[in-house]
């Protein structure tokens, strides 16, 4: 049983890498929106220090929005979702390890990105810290509540913009949260554990719900 | 109620006995008994009736060719059997096939498009298929062929190492087959499956065609072209009036 979810894996973090795949897509992005804010926003530091943690979650969310409508949808085009619908595997497992390579291959470089992009919008060691944590426990929530949309959206032509529609709804309550821990270190008296905890069970509730809803919108795709 | 299965015939036959809609069985029991049954039979794509009353049974070591003009709901009928589009009514089943195998884990589908990869290399498009795809095979079956093994059966072993980018079309199309020979399933749909082959290659894929009928395989596809195998029925869908 372990051998065809690591082959997949190995797969899916392969074609992410490689030419085409979205890896590094997704950070230049990340790279692209950070850098713009600080031009935008002007040269007031304190400014800048108090909303760092909200732009770098907006622009983690947006980044990964971006890649997530090939995540199903370059199978399907090409074929081998059939096939992997036949293939005799569980699909909620399979959306799974789609969901863990994706995440891998374009989330966690996000995560890494953070701490670099903070230096552009001025965040303290330890607010650094703050965002770098809360991006790691949120965006695997992202990349799950984003595969609902990517399996719904999977037999649109251009179904991107509709994902993103689909899908932002949803994130909200993570990026409430995950940004609400992440300001907590800055604005004294706010608790970082509780938002942070809310957080870690968002991304719990769509580790369950993620793959076994994208399972029963990829099993009525075909037709 | 657009199409309707009006004939079925035995190319072996001399005699083309017209039946319409009724359950065709074939007579000659073989070594490992497993039987592809359809009854009754009906699909709808994008609300339109594409067949209906569509009845069928083919026993291991057969195949069926399945003829009919363009649009008649050729590929529909392979894709219900592979289990990716869901009839509309009627019922599929496997006699005696394998426990906990849904009809389309019976199955290999080889449809218009290669399920390839561009930037992968052949032999790792290939080797992620033989590990991913659930095995199905008949008891008593001669084992699975190495990913290698089927690259050079099919003559493409010298592009192992190449993205799959580079091949040339018949080359996909045969790089695409090699999944049939990789992981062993008793049941072949093929839609078009002599499409941009050149004819050394569809002979290749005649004698794999053989090989798995002789194993107690079946096959069904649909095609304009005559295979050249043995003891072939053939199924006619034509449009209703």
């Amino acid at each position: 049983m372990s051998g065809w979810v690591w082959a997949l894996f190995l797969r899916e973090l392969r074609l992410s890498v490689r030419v085409g795949g979205g890896a590094l897509i997704g950070v230049l992005f990340f790279l692209a929106v950070i850098t713009v804010i600080p031009f935008g926003v002007g040269p007031d530091l304190n400014l800048l220090a108090l909303i760092g943690p909200a732009v770098l979650w907006i622009g983690a969310l947006l980044a990964t929005l971006l890649g997530l409508d090939r995540l199903f949808q370059a199978d399907r085009d090409d074929g081998s979702l059939d096939l992997m619908l036949m293939a005799g595997r569980p699909l909620e497992l399979l959306v799974l390890v789609k969901c863990a390579a994706h995440w891998l291959g374009t989330g966690l470089p996000l995560v890494i990105a953070a701490p670099v992009l903070s230096i552009f919008l001025n965040l303290e060691p330890l607010a650094v810290g703050a965002v770098t944590l809360t991006l790691l426990a949120g965006t695997p929530a992202l990349t799950l509540i984003g595969a609902i949309g990517a399996a719904l959206t999977v037999s649109l032509r251009r179904g991107g913009l509709l994902l993103a529609v689909l899908v932002i709804p949803f994130s909200i309550p993570v990026l409430i949260f995950g940004v609400s821990a992440a300001g907590a270190v800055t604005r004294e008296p706010a608790p970082f554990l509780t938002p942070f905890l809310f957080l870690c069970a968002l991304s719990l509730i769509a580790l369950v719900v993620g793959p076994v809803a994208s399972a029963l919108a990829l099993r009525f795709s075909s037709d | 109620m657009d199409c309707l299965l009006i004939e079925v015939r035995r190319a072996c036959d001399a005699e083309k006995a017209r039946v319409a809609g009724r359950l065709v069985r074939f007579p000659k029991p073989f070594r490992i008994a497993m039987r592809l049954v359809a009854d009754t039979l009906a699909c709808d794509r994008g609300g339109r009736r594409v067949f209906s009353d569509l009845s069928l049974s083919l026993a291991s070591g057969r195949a069926l060719v399945v003829r009919g003009p363009n649009g008649v709901g050729k590929s529909s009928l392979l894709r219900v059997i592979a289990g990716l589009v869901q009839p509309a009514a009627g019922q599929l089943a496997v006699e005696d096939g394998l426990p906990e195998h849904s009809v389309g884990e019976h199955c290999h589908y080889f449809g218009h498009q290669d399920a390839l990869k561009p930037a992968m290399s052949v032999l790792e498009n290939l080797t992620f298929w033989t590990r991913f795809v659930q095995p199905a095979p008949l008891p008593g079956d001669r084992g699975p062929v190495a990913p290698e093994a089927a690259l050079e059966h099919l003559g493409i072993l010298h592009t192992a190492h190449l993205p799959a980018a580079y091949l040339s079309a018949g080359q996909r199309r045969r790089l695409s087959l090699a999944r049939l020979m990789v992981t062993l399933r008793p049941i072949w749909l093929l839609d078009e499956p002599t499409s941009a082959l050149d004819s050394a290659s569809e002979e290749t894929l005649t004698g794999l065609m053989r090989d798995h009928l002789a194993a107690g395989g079946m096959i069904l596809a649909a095609t304009h072209q005559d295979l050249d195998l043995p003891d072939v029925a053939s199924l006619r869908l034509e449009r209703a009036a």
